[in-house]
């Protein structure tokens, strides 16, 4: 057994060249042990619910007709004909749930632990785009079904890209293929959910590994100080196999809750879209952006002669831009001071996010 | 110069003078009355003056512009109020000025009802034109503050032909107005639904009169088409037109028509068939066929909609089956009205389709039931694979770390 493993392994890095062999690569690399490294497994996490998105994917592919008078047909079909169907629709659902939640998990952790700073900065920013992807991939796969409550909330939020100034309607009838939400709208957001996002995501998934693989994983700079001062140990894990182990671990308990969700609760299908009929009570988007929705809500019509909603979508924006542009912001963190400011303005965030989706669901 | 043009540009914008307005306006009570409620007025919108219905100059500032010579008319006596307004409302030349659409007949048809009959025998207690409408302060009936807006038109009929005093006399009950606030055409009407009928659906509006046994059906009818048609081919259409019953009202009475129940249909104690039928008959062994019908598929389709309710409940996607039943239904619906055939057959021909069609959902909620067991099993394997892993991987590492 251990000869075939021995030789698998040297035919694999005879092909791949110079550059050390995989077994030496798997062995040096170290993930930093300290009272934070919970934080480390949420990277791997959503790594593993993408993968399961991309296969669940794959297979709902197979039944999926992206048409307005065949989609919501063709989900039903899958959930109701289809071997495991049920289970693929709704683990595909679920899954994108859970990963977006992860994501935010992950962006946060990373904020506060400051995982940021020099020399991650574009580890950073390529996170942040793939999180806007992922949030790309939540809205354009929200129409896919073309149920009511899908139909509406996309309209609104194509609405919404109307408000930007000089190009919103532009924008506005590049997303919908058209003035209206129609079948052209559909067939255009599964082109962008299963092959520009993905094609995308991936490309800056690889950078996204790779930059964390050249660099390492981050240690917190109040562990680091400590370390310096001596205070605390230097201590480190071997990726492999002891933390690869570790994750598979949270890897199995994910699939063991994916599965126990849609059992129990599978992802509900709703009314086919009636594009002629009136929106139904009480429309609202996915809870990743009801954050967004209820601000929008709160503002007034008018914000000193500028609409509303405009002044929503430039603040959002804005802070969006800065969001992403914070390792450059925060650029003395680099150098291990670490300013309050930073800190308390995440805590703001991540309150405001949860006291203003709260707010919209309660 | 200038303030001369604005002086002569606003004598020509000003309203024309109105002296009756004018005066009228600082008269106290009933003189007064008229000019202040006048504005609210359909007829002063529409640009008519006082001058145009009491006649008279109101461009003459003295007494003088009420005199005969000019041809003031004064306030007509109240028999004389239908032709009053009639000069104008049965004209129609002159009514297509105003709304071409409108109708010209009110005063024919007044004519002909109860009340222009009894006012032509000198009776001046009945309705006439202002009673309804109200007077100086006139607004269209399709104005939701009108008196004559489908949901005042029983108040407004009420104020009359509830008040036992002043239907002394009479001989005519005074207990519709409260009979029918209990019907289901009330409480639809209360329910915003303006088409609902009202006092004027049944009885006509300027041609007031009560409907006679005969045409008791064909007032339902106008709206429950159907059922008047069934009604007129059964067996019961001919013999109540014999024995001189009203058709409809038999059953569902006439103010007070609450809303339906099956168990009026039967040869339970509830049932209005054991009325006049009696064990043994015809009639009692039809009324138990046709309620055992619609009783089977009542609990056949309640059934369904349980099975169904509990599977949607469970998260299963039972869409189709929810639209077959809602053909069930629609079969319940249908032979509620196929009730009025009096025909047992043709009952049980549409309530058997629906017992089928019930079945049938009920049979597709009972294995998206099986199917959520089925799949929460398989959960509880898988899950159990899931710890068995875990702990596994977890001992591995324990193991491992402690080498």
């Amino acid at each position: 057994m251990a000869g075939i493993k021995r030789r698998t392994l040297d035919w694999i890095d005879e092909r791949l060249g110079g550059g050390g062999s995989i077994e030496e690569f798997l062995r040096h690399k170290k993930v930093p042990l300290h009272r934070h490294t919970i934080w480390y497994y949420f990277g791997g996490m959503a790594l593993f619910l993408f993968i399961i998105q991309v296969l669940t994917g794959i297979l709902l592919l197979m039944y999926y007709r992206p048409t307005a008078s065949g989609a919501f047909e063709s989900v039903q079909f899958i959930v109701t004909q289809v071997k495991f169907g049920w289970l693929i629709r709704s683990i595909h659902s679920w899954s994108a749930n859970l990963m977006i939640l992860i994501v935010f998990i992950h962006m946060f952790s990373v904020f506060f632990m400051k995982a940021y700073r020099k020399p991650r900065e574009l580890t950073w920013v390529s996170g942040m785009v793939l999180f806007f992807i992922v949030l790309a991939f939540g809205f354009s796969g929200y129409l896919l079904p073309w149920n009511t409550l899908a139909f509406f909330a996309t309209k609104v939020g194509t609405d919404m890209a109307g408000f930007v100034p000089f190009i919103g309607g532009w924008i506005k009838v590049f997303l919908r293929g058209g003035n209206e939400v129609t079948g052209a709208t559909l067939t255009r957001f599964f082109g962008f959910h299963v092959a520009v996002l993905p094609g995308l995501a991936t490309l800056l998934l690889a950078l996204h590994l790779l930059l964390v693989q050249r660099l390492g994983m981050s240690v917190p700079p109040g562990v680091e100080k400590k370390i310096k001062e001596g205070q605390e140990p230097e201590r480190t894990m071997p990726f492999f196999p002891n933390f690869l182990l570790r994750d598979i671990m949270g890897w199995y308990g994910a699939l063991g809750a994916l599965g126990a969700l849609a059992a129990i609760f599978p992802w509900e299908l709703g009314t086919k879209a009636n594009p002629f009929g009136s929106a139904p009570a009480g429309i609202h988007p996915e809870w990743y952006f009801l954050f967004m929705f209820q601000t929008l809500k709160y503002l007034p019509s008018k914000v000193f002669f500028i609409d509303g909603e405009l002044v929503g979508l430039m603040l959002f924006g804005l802070a969006g831009a800065l969001w992403v542009l914070i390792p450059f912001l925060d650029y003395k963190a680099g150098f291990g001071r670490t300013t309050r400011f930073f800190t308390g303005l995440g805590i703001f965030v991540l309150g405001y996010i949860i006291v203003l989706s709260g707010l919209a669901i309660f | 110069m200038a303030f001369m043009l604005w002086g002569f540009s606003a004598a020509l914008a000003a309203p024309p003078k109105d002296s009756c307005v004018t005066c009228h306006l600082q008269l106290p009570g009933q003189y007064g009355q008229p000019a202040k409620l006048f504005p609210s007025d359909v007829h002063q919108q529409a640009g008519l003056t006082c001058a145009d219905c009491h006649g008279g100059d109101p461009n003459d500032d003295s007494m003088n512009a009420m005199s005969p010579a000019k041809g003031f008319r004064g306030v007509p006596a109240k028999a004389q109020i239908p032709a009053f307004c009639g000069r104008c409302h049965s004209d129609p030349s002159y009514m297509r000025k105003f709304n071409p659409s409108l109708r010209t007949d009110q005063l024919s048809e007044y004519l002909t009802s109860v009340h222009g009959k009894r006012l032509k025998q000198g009776d001046t207690k009945v309705a006439v034109c202002v009673d309804c409408h109200s007077v100086h302060d006139i607004r269209s009936p399709s104005d939701t503050r009108a008196p004559v807006y489908p949901t005042h038109v029983a108040d407004t009929c009420a104020r009359c032909h509830a008040d036992a005093n002043y239907m002394k006399g009479y001989k005519i009950p005074t207990n519709q107005y409260a009979l029918y606030k209990k019907s289901v055409h009330a409480a639809a009407l209360a329910g915003g639904d303006i088409s609902a009928p009202t006092c004027t659906t049944c009885h006509g509006n300027h041609g007031a009169t009560p409907p006679g046994v005969n045409s008791v059906a064909s007032v339902c009818g106008t709206c429950h088409v159907m059922n008047q048609q069934l009604f007129e081919k059964s067996p019961h259409g001919a013999a109540f037109a014999k024995m001189g019953l009203p058709g409809c009202v038999q059953c569902h009475s006439n103010h007070e028509i609450v809303k339906p129940e099956d168990s009026w249909v039967g040869t339970n104690p509830k049932a209005v068939c054991v009325t006049c039928h009696v064990k043994g008959d015809n009639g009692y062994k039809t009324a138990e066929a046709i309620a055992g019908g619609i009783n089977k598929l009542k609990t056949t389709y309640q059934n369904a909609d349980e099975v169904l309710n509990k599977a949607e409940q469970s998260g299963m996607e039972v869409s189709s089956a929810r639209v077959e039943l809602t053909s069930a239904h629609s079969d319940l619906i249908k032979a509620r009205v196929v009730v009025h055939s009096f025909n047992a057959t043709d009952v049980l021909k549409v309530t058997s389709q629906g017992v089928a069609t019930s079945r049938k959902a009920q049979e597709e909620g009972i294995a998206a039931l099986h199917e959520r067991d089925y799949r929460r099993k398989g959960l509880a394997i898988a899950l159990i694979a899931i710890v068995i892993a875990i702990s596994g991987l977890y001992l591995k590492v324990r193991k491992m770390e402690r080498s």
